[in-house]
């Protein structure tokens, strides 16, 4: 594999999510609409092979088991389905599941045993789905308590009892998601020992505020990191209690991914991901990945240039329509694609521009040796 | 260009009072002494920039329902604090922004009559015409002369720094435009009154 991004150009309109399976052979997208298409790799590219349309408003999450080998999926229209592809016909069949919610669900995330997901929703609440073997049925409890806002996005704990959820109130909270019955009892860590489900384990705001679009745990779990509206990157970490926040030299990220314990991807509405690292107990802003590619100015005199800098407050002389990077709207997902969650090799980003691309974090090793000349 | 003589005039005298501006907002004024516009759309650029950032948000009141949240000012959270950018007394901008929307507010420079009633006319010209301006909102602010609304399925179907640039464009073209149809309304009045006059002779 090279160590160019590459580029999968599916739509001109927004890709709202997306969702590999476990092989990285089949790829869950949905174009800002009810359906869900479900694309397999052939040759170079991706030919579509489902199309799930089972609900009936705007899908804002996609979630692929790759274990159990089953797909999540969860819309503004209130509702989540299982989907489980049945291996006689070759179709994916859905299940309902009730969620109980009256507001958008906006977010889903399988637990990483695969028994459970949690939904977030417009409703102020997080359900946490699993399964109940009398019924038949996917059953949810809610987690209530301290939110007072949509809640935009989640994380599991690796120990499938913890669950970090970000929300449109400016916090970040870590919550207890444990199901009698279903869980075993987890070992005690940093954020708590006895964890009954609804405990509030932590509850984090960046200081200045902003909803908190994007929550993820690191590999081991130890720590937290989250973006705000507020253009920064928060990392938690209970253990040392300690709580920094980064403010970002670009407009606000929408998702971040840890590549491993000292390294964050974040991006969002600067189109290109951005890399963080731990430099001997402190994180900073490293550099963007996505180097902007400035192309040649011509045509253009210099009374143009200060022409136009004088009326329009333009800086540049360039007139293009394109932007100089890779994405060319907001990247609204980041999910990692090869390598175990300890050392991320691969990772893959979507946005609004409709386009897929596949990093490699090779590159980032170089891109640093280049600095360093 | 003698509108922006007039707007550089009227700029010696300001008051402290912004009509028309929300209790709260957050106040810039800039280029008070410039001779250019520079300053001010530089202010309204990057102002601009950073309020874009929009994303699909549904409502979290109605049920199923998706709107602007700055219009239906339901849910305080997802709200951001309004900002104005005033040149002078006359000119501002009023950017108010929200998780799903955004809304521009112009106030055109009126140095006279004839330009109030130039500004009202063409302004009244433009919002008639709204659909054809995608972005436009049918009804200005009160205290503005002229609104734009932006929402994330703009910013999604429409690149993010063009639609800047058709805001600065605007605000840039609209003092051009005004100043162009004062002088031309002067000199067609010199005309009728010449041939008027003419008759008594």
């Amino acid at each position: 594999m090279s160590d160019l991004p590459n580029v999968n150009e599916f739509n001109l309109g927004p890709i709202s999510c997306h969702a590999f399976n476990q092989d990285r052979t089949a790829l869950a997208l949905s174009f800002n609409s009810n359906v869900v298409n479900i694309f397999r790799k052939s040759g170079s590219g991706w030919s579509l092979a489902w199309t799930l349309a089972e609900h009936d408003k705007h899908v804002t999450s996609i979630d692929w088991a790759p274990k159990s080998n089953r797909i999540v999926t969860c819309s503004q229209d209130r509702n989540a389905y299982v989907w489980t592809l049945d291996s006689a016909s070759q179709q994916w069949r859905p299940s309902l599941v009730l969620l109980r919610i009256n507001r958008a669900a906006t977010f889903v995330r399988w637990s990483p045993e695969e028994d459970k997901f949690a939904v977030a929703s417009g409703s102020r609440c997080i359900s946490v789905c699993y399964f109940e073997e009398d019924n038949d049925w996917w059953a949810s409890k809610h987690i209530k308590k301290p939110i007072r806002s949509t809640v935009l996005s989640l994380d599991w704990h690796p120990n499938n009892v913890l669950l970090a959820a970000g929300c449109a109130d400016m916090k970040a909270r870590v919550f207890s998601a444990f199901i009698k019955g279903n869980d075993k009892k987890p070992a005690p860590s940093p954020w708590g020992e006895k964890l009954p489900f609804n405990t509030v384990c932590g509850e984090f705001s960046s200081g200045t505020g902003g909803w908190v679009h994007s929550v993820a745990f690191s590999p081991s779990g130890d720590a937290l990191a989250f973006t705000g509206h507020d253009s920064t990157l928060t990392i938690v970490t209970p253990a040392a209690g300690s709580v920094q926040t980064i403010r970002a030299p670009s407009l606000p990220y929408l998702s971040a991914l840890w590549l491993n314990e000292n390294q964050i991807i974040a991006a969002g509405h600067d189109c290109a991901p951005h890399l963080f690292e731990n430099k001997g107990q402190q994180w900073a802003f490293s550099a963007s990945l996505d180097s902007a590619v400035k192309k040649a100015d011509v045509g253009f005199t210099a009374r143009d240039t200060f022409r136009r800098m004088d009326s329009r407050a333009q800086s540049t002389t360039s007139n293009d329509t394109e932007v100089h990077t890779h994405h060319q709207n907001t990247i609204n997902s980041i999910r990692a694609f090869t390598g175990d969650r300890n050392h991320v090799d691969q990772y893959s980003t979507s946005g609004i521009d409709g386009k897929l691309i596949i990093w490699s974090t090779n590159n980032i090793a170089k891109g640093m040796s280049n600095l360093h000349l | 260009m003698p509108g922006r003589l007039d707007a550089n005039r009227s700029a010696v005298g300001l008051s402290d009072e912004e009509d028309g501006a929300p209790s709260g907002a957050l106040m810039v004024r800039v280029g008070v002494q410039s001779n250019t516009l520079r300053p001010y759309l530089n202010a309204v650029r990057q102002t601009l920039t950073a309020a874009m950032c929009l994303e699909n948000f549904s409502s979290q009141v109605a049920e199923r329902h998706n709107k602007p949240e700055v219009e239906a000012g339901a849910s305080r959270e997802v709200l951001l604090n309004p900002v104005v950018i005033s040149r002078n007394d006359k000119e501002r901008v009023l950017i108010e922004s929200s998780v799903n929307s955004l809304r521009v507010s112009i106030a055109i420079k009126q140095a006279d009559e004839i330009e109030r009633i130039l500004a009202h006319k063409f302004t009244r010209f433009l919002t008639q015409r709204a659909e054809n301006f995608v972005i436009l909102r049918r009804k200005p602010i009160e205290g503005y002369d002229i609104s734009f609304l932006i929402t994330n399925a703009h910013t999604e179907q429409m690149y993010k720094h063009k639609l800047v640039d058709f805001i600065i464009q605007f605000m840039e073209e609209v003092d051009k435009e005004i100043s162009e149809m004062k002088l031309s309304l002067n000199a067609r009045a010199r005309i009728v009154s010449e041939s008027y006059l003419s008759q008594f002779n």
